[in-house]
């Protein structure tokens, strides 16, 4: 378990020390924040659906995790390039526990970056209605972080190199997120892409944090809770799977 | 001749007619004799030998990296294992240290096997790998202790080795620097020293001074002659500097194209080939055609993150 812990410490003092990255994957949440968040306040509200900052903020803190997730785990390949990866392999340390260090390790980071990004939200506006529930909205956000790390942990156990990187960016993460109920309620959707939306493991920690931060509780969240929770569990399980098999 | 029949690869030496002159099985232990037809005595081997290799092979798709080799090292020894480019230096490395499969044959370090006592095997051994595998965004220290957590070093001992290791390559001073910071002879330092911090009983060094100037270069085997001897480790090394081989090892063996061409110390490969330096001998054993590398992924991504990084 000493190797789990160390590992999980490498990836936050790998962040704590890259400022730039930091600073650089913040853009995007903001943009879309402010871009989306103001553009589009009038015309949601015109259409009864009330407050729009209150309905997106959730979506865009998850977005600030998943894009930091999802990277955090294919970073991986840069360690399997540059060597750093080798030096695990042949540790006599079981294979999972490096998995579970680095998912671990990586999920705390993007769980940062969405707390970095939810303290944007309050500053542009964005309310919480029960603090009382807000250990549940940062537990759907643990949530999701892990999901998306060992999704990360999975691309990055099968590539070989970054050659697929927009690949995965444009097939996997933006569709991830524009296919969710990040941006927009489900209510309303054409079938088939509603059924994509309920497929999509991030609707569900989205979902759950909007009902945390707008102090909603009940079955519904219950639900969330437990679908994204056996996404964990499933997708840690994969990329485990996909990490043992690594050959140096 | 009863030898003959414990290992396949003496049969089939690589092309080079002087090197059936004095090629001797090297399936066998080094003392000899210990072999029956039905296969060797275990006990006797392991007795002596930290590295024992039978029947290795390794096959990537049509392509046989590694055919049929057999060698032993008897432990407390310094190996030298030469080969061209893609000879299958570093596959077999990889086997040895647990991270590739074999596709057949028997290997044993320290008496257990690699495919299914992976983490005796693992604690028994440290590598220098030929590309630097430190992590540059932590500190010479943090790189230590990671390796320590990762070995399960005790806690109570931990801090002292490592003061003692980075004392002896010279690198206590500069240990919470960024390992960024560091040169390529200070980084080669660190793994060697991070390579003796869980005290294995064997050295894997894969081309460890590849890219390093004279002095650095003879400053290393001072490091790693000076800690094996310190410690009684077994060392098994790979280069391609040819006076390296002859200076550092006690026996060196010769791979070509997958397989054991030659054994033996360097005053006996130059006898054999009738040669002056080890360098004649080697080509003699493996030819004077040049070796293609294809670029490897790592080498690409060199490439990339020379472009992303170049700011």
């Amino acid at each position: 378990m000493r190797a789990v812990w160390i590992l999980w410490l490498r990836q936050l003092k790998r962040y704590s020390r890259s400022r730039s990255r930091i600073v650089g994957s913040l853009g995007q949440p903001i943009l879309f924040l402010f871009g989306l968040g103001f553009g589009f306040g009038p015309v949601f509200a015109r259409a009864g659906n009330g407050n729009y900052m209150e309905f997106v903020a959730p979506g865009i803190i998850a977005m600030a995790i998943i894009f930091t997730a999802v990277f955090g785990g294919i970073e991986m390949i840069w360690d399997r390039q540059f060597g750093f990866l080798k030096e695990t392999l042949v540790a006599p340390v079981p294979r999972l526990a490096i998995v579970l260090g680095r998912t671990l390790g990586g999920a705390t980071v993007a769980l940062l970056q969405g707390l970095i990004v939810f303290v944007i939200c309050l500053a542009a506006g964005f309310r919480i209605h029960h603090p009382l529930l807000l250990p549940i909205a940062l537990a759907f956000m643990g949530l999701i972080s892990m999901v998306f790390t060992a999704i990360g942990t999975a691309i990055g156990s099968v590539l070989r190199d970054m050659q697929g990187f927009q690949l995965i960016l444009n097939f996997l993460v933006l569709p991830l997120f524009f296919f969710s109920n990040a941006l927009f309620p489900v209510a309303g959707l054409p079938a088939p892409l509603r059924v994509v939306v309920l497929l999509n493991p991030l609707s569900y920690g989205v979902a759950g944090m909007r009902q945390a931060f707008a102090g909603g509780t009940g079955f519904d969240m219950l639900t969330d809770f437990v679908v994204l929770g056996t996404a964990a569990v499933v997708l840690l399980g994969i990329s485990s799977f996909l990490f043992s098999r690594i050959e140096a | 001749m009863l030898l003959q029949s414990e290992c396949k690869s003496q049969s089939i030496l690589g092309g080079s007619d002087v090197a059936k002159s004095y090629h001797r099985p090297i399936c066998r232990s080094r003392e000899g004799g210990i072999a029956t037809p039905g296969g060797l005595i275990e006990s006797a081997v392991n007795m002596e030998s930290m590295i024992e290799v039978r029947d290795l092979v390794k096959v990537f798709g049509s392509f046989t990296a590694v055919d049929q080799i057999c060698f032993n090292v008897p432990e407390g020894s310094i190996r030298a294992f030469l080969g061209p480019n893609g000879a299958g230096k570093t596959t077999t490395i990889k086997m040895l240290t647990t991270v590739l499969a074999p596709t057949a044959g028997r290997i044993r370090i320290a008496g257990h096997d690699p495919v299914r006592q992976p983490m005796l095997v693992r604690r028994a051994f440290g590598i220098v790998f030929q590309d630097p595998s430190l992590d540059d965004e932590l500190t010479g220290l943090e790189n230590l202790a990671l390796h320590a957590a990762l070995y399960g070093v005790p806690r109570k001992e931990q801090g002292q080795r490592i003061e003692a290791l980075l004392g002896f390559v010279g690198l206590w001073e500069r240990r919470n620097d960024y390992v960024k910071q560091y040169s390529g002879g200070m980084k080669r330092r660190l793994e060697i020293a991070r390579a003796f911090l869980h005290q294995p009983r064997l050295l894997f060094l894969d081309e460890p001074t590849l890219g390093l100037d004279p002095q650095t270069r003879s400053h290393i085997w001072e490091f790693v002659k000076g800690l094996a001897k310190e410690q009684s480790v077994t060392v098994f090394f790979t280069t391609h500097a040819m006076e390296e081989a002859e200076r550092v090892a006690d026996d060196i063996t010769v791979i070509d194209h997958g397989k054991i061409v030659a054994e033996g110390t360097a005053a006996a490969l130059k006898q054999a080939t009738g040669t002056a330096s080890l360098e004649e001998a080697f080509i003699a054993l493996t030819g004077r055609n040049i070796r293609e590398d294809e670029a490897s992924p790592a080498d690409r991504m060199r490439m990339m993150r020379r472009a992303w990084r170049g700011r």
